[in-house]
């Protein structure tokens, strides 16, 4: 854990270089690979930084983040402008509410907190399709895109671990 | 003066609170960009100039990234090519020799179909120009399923053009740009596909959830759809052409039917955009305006309903056919009347009539 003294924590650290990060392994997935007929999985990285930048401190700044990640996924994918960041919002939401009770819990609870709020996200993300498309998606895809992204854990608790302490006005 | 020394320096609001007013305001934005999202409607319009740059600065990076893999898949075709080549050898052979008899049989029926086209005197399409691009982007998620490749405007690219690979129907053009074009693909949930079951012309529309198989709503007729038929585009509405293959129909474990897609059993790295836009295209315009109308010849009510008809020229023997008969003697005349002539009653009369003027002897009056 690095810790930065009494200096405030820049936000571009902690913001900026995820979200970059974010696009970049999106467009990485997004290759058109296919070995023996199987292609690449597709998960919403974007769910790291919303699990993630709640945890480490409320902040006015990260929900912006989130909508400018999520407008980049809508328009990247080609899906309805607005979707993802709506979603991901969600999201974000969900965990300042809740970090209080998240907060000091062992790594595969918080792994079940973070699936729990990435299945919470995508049943958002189901309705929002729903009442922007007036169809229902197909329920099997949405489970997949879930699994693929709940594993993405691990980046989530590294960005949490690397943030928690790094500013020493939220101690 | 600094801000903390001021009057305000020790007003301090909750984070949390500024946190949760920093999130409903750009919840709010994403409802109002989400308000504003006019995808569905797949009109070039809605399809602005934020996605059309992204789209062209993403080309080259996801280009970029997809030439590994696609050196990649290369190599592996390479190795495997080099492995198996007996076996392959074999089957090819196998597969030849059915071929033999498809490409004798293909060769009957054009033919034959050659000829019934003259018969009838129809008119063909005209074929479809075509533009091949690579796809070096793809997304398969729940709620979208498109694609980007790498031609775009310059090459007489627009929205709406279908877009096939080798095996049949990928989608359609959603978007296009300098050099670029997005696709969206059949199992898009925006996407509604006209289509028809070959076997039987029974219409349905192909509707994207999301998933690898797109269903068949809006199926009519009564059983019309069985196991394993082929399900081609029915070019109603003019979207894409009649007759594009499509898919085979299977039953899916919700009771729906749905479409394995043909472009599937292959990967989508190529694909050939159609340049279709609609009908009008495939007809020969300076046909269509020419300037000389054909006449307009109606008849005449006074004659033809009040009048008495013309008397018809009798045959050289009299027969004991009845009035309506004897006005419809006339060789034309009594062709259209055929049913109604009554049988007569005497022998055949030994005028040299043609055959199609007297009623058939077995045939009874309708």
């Amino acid at each position: 854990m690095s810790m930065s003294g009494g200096r405030a924590l820049n936000p571009v650290r902690w913001l900026g270089v995820p979200m970059a990060l974010c696009m970049l392994a999106t467009v990485l997935f997004a290759a058109p690979i296919r070995i023996w007929g199987l292609q690449l999985p597709e998960p919403v990285f974007a769910m790291v930084p919303a699990f993630a930048w709640a945890m480490i401190r409320p902040s006015i700044l990260a929900p912006f983040g989130l909508l400018v990640l999520g407008l980049f996924l809508d328009i990247f994918w080609g899906g309805p402008t607005g979707l993802w960041g709506l979603s991901l919002l969600v999201a974000y939401a969900m965990v300042l509410i809740l970090r209080n009770a998240m907060t000091g819990q062992s790594r595969p609870m918080m792994w079940a907190w973070f699936a729990g709020v990435t299945g919470i996200t995508m049943i958002a993300g189901f309705l929002f399709t729903m009442l922007d498309s007036l169809a229902m998606p197909s329920l099997l895809a949405v489970f997949w895109q879930f699994l693929v992204t709940a594993l993405l854990f691990p980046f989530a608790h590294r960005l949490v671990d690397r943030f928690e302490d790094a500013d020493v006005r939220f101690r | 003066m600094p801000f903390r020394e001021g009057p305000l320096g020790d007003l301090k609001v909750p984070l949390t609170w500024t946190a949760a007013v920093a999130l409903i305001v750009a919840a709010v934005i994403a409802v109002a960009f989400l308000l504003a999202d006019r995808r569905e409607t797949l009109q070039e319009q809605a399809y602005g100039v934020t996605r059309q740059t992204v789209d062209v600065v993403s080309r080259p990076v996801s280009g970029a990234i997809a030439a590994p893999g696609r050196w990649t898949g290369l190599g592996l075709d390479f190795v495997r090519s080099y492995f198996f080549t007996a076996s392959e050898n074999r089957r090819l052979k196998t597969e030849l020799a059915e071929m033999r008899q498809w490409r004798d049989r293909a060769l009957d029926l054009q033919d034959q179909n050659e000829r019934f086209k003259s018969l009838l005197g129809l008119r063909t399409d005209p074929p479809i120009p075509m533009a091949s691009a690579r796809v070096v982007a793809d997304s398969r998620g729940p709620f979208a399923n498109t694609r980007l490749a790498d031609a775009g405007s310059e090459r007489g690219i627009e929205v709406g053009n279908p877009v096939l690979n080798e095996r049949g129907l990928v989608g359609r053009v959603v978007g296009v740009a300098g050099g670029v074009s997005r696709v969206l693909l059949l199992t898009d949930i925006a996407s509604r596909t006209p289509v028809m079951i070959d076997r039987t012309n029974a219409r349905a529309i192909l509707t994207g959830d999301g998933g690898p198989n797109p269903k068949l709503e809006y199926l009519r007729g009564v059983d019309p759809i069985q196991q394993g038929d082929r399900v081609v585009t029915s070019g109603d509405g003019g979207v894409v052409p009649r007759g594009l293959p499509v898919g085979a129909a299977v039953k899916g474990l919700d009771g729906r039917w749905r479409v394995v897609l043909f472009a599937d059993q292959s990967s989508i790295d190529y694909i050939r955009i159609l340049l279709f836009k609609d009908f009008a295209q495939l007809a020969d315009e300076k046909q269509l305006e020419a300037k000389t109308l054909p006449p307009v010849t109606t008849e005449d009510p006074q004659t033809s309903i009040l009048s008495t008809p013309s008397p018809a020229p009798k045959p050289a023997v009299t027969t004991t056919a009845t009035p309506p008969a004897a006005t419809t003697a006339t060789p034309p005349a009594a062709t259209q009347a055929k049913p109604a002539a009554p049988k007569p009653a005497a022998p055949k009369p030994a005028a040299p009539k043609p055959a199609t003027a007297t009623p058939a002897p077995t045939g009874a009056p309708r």
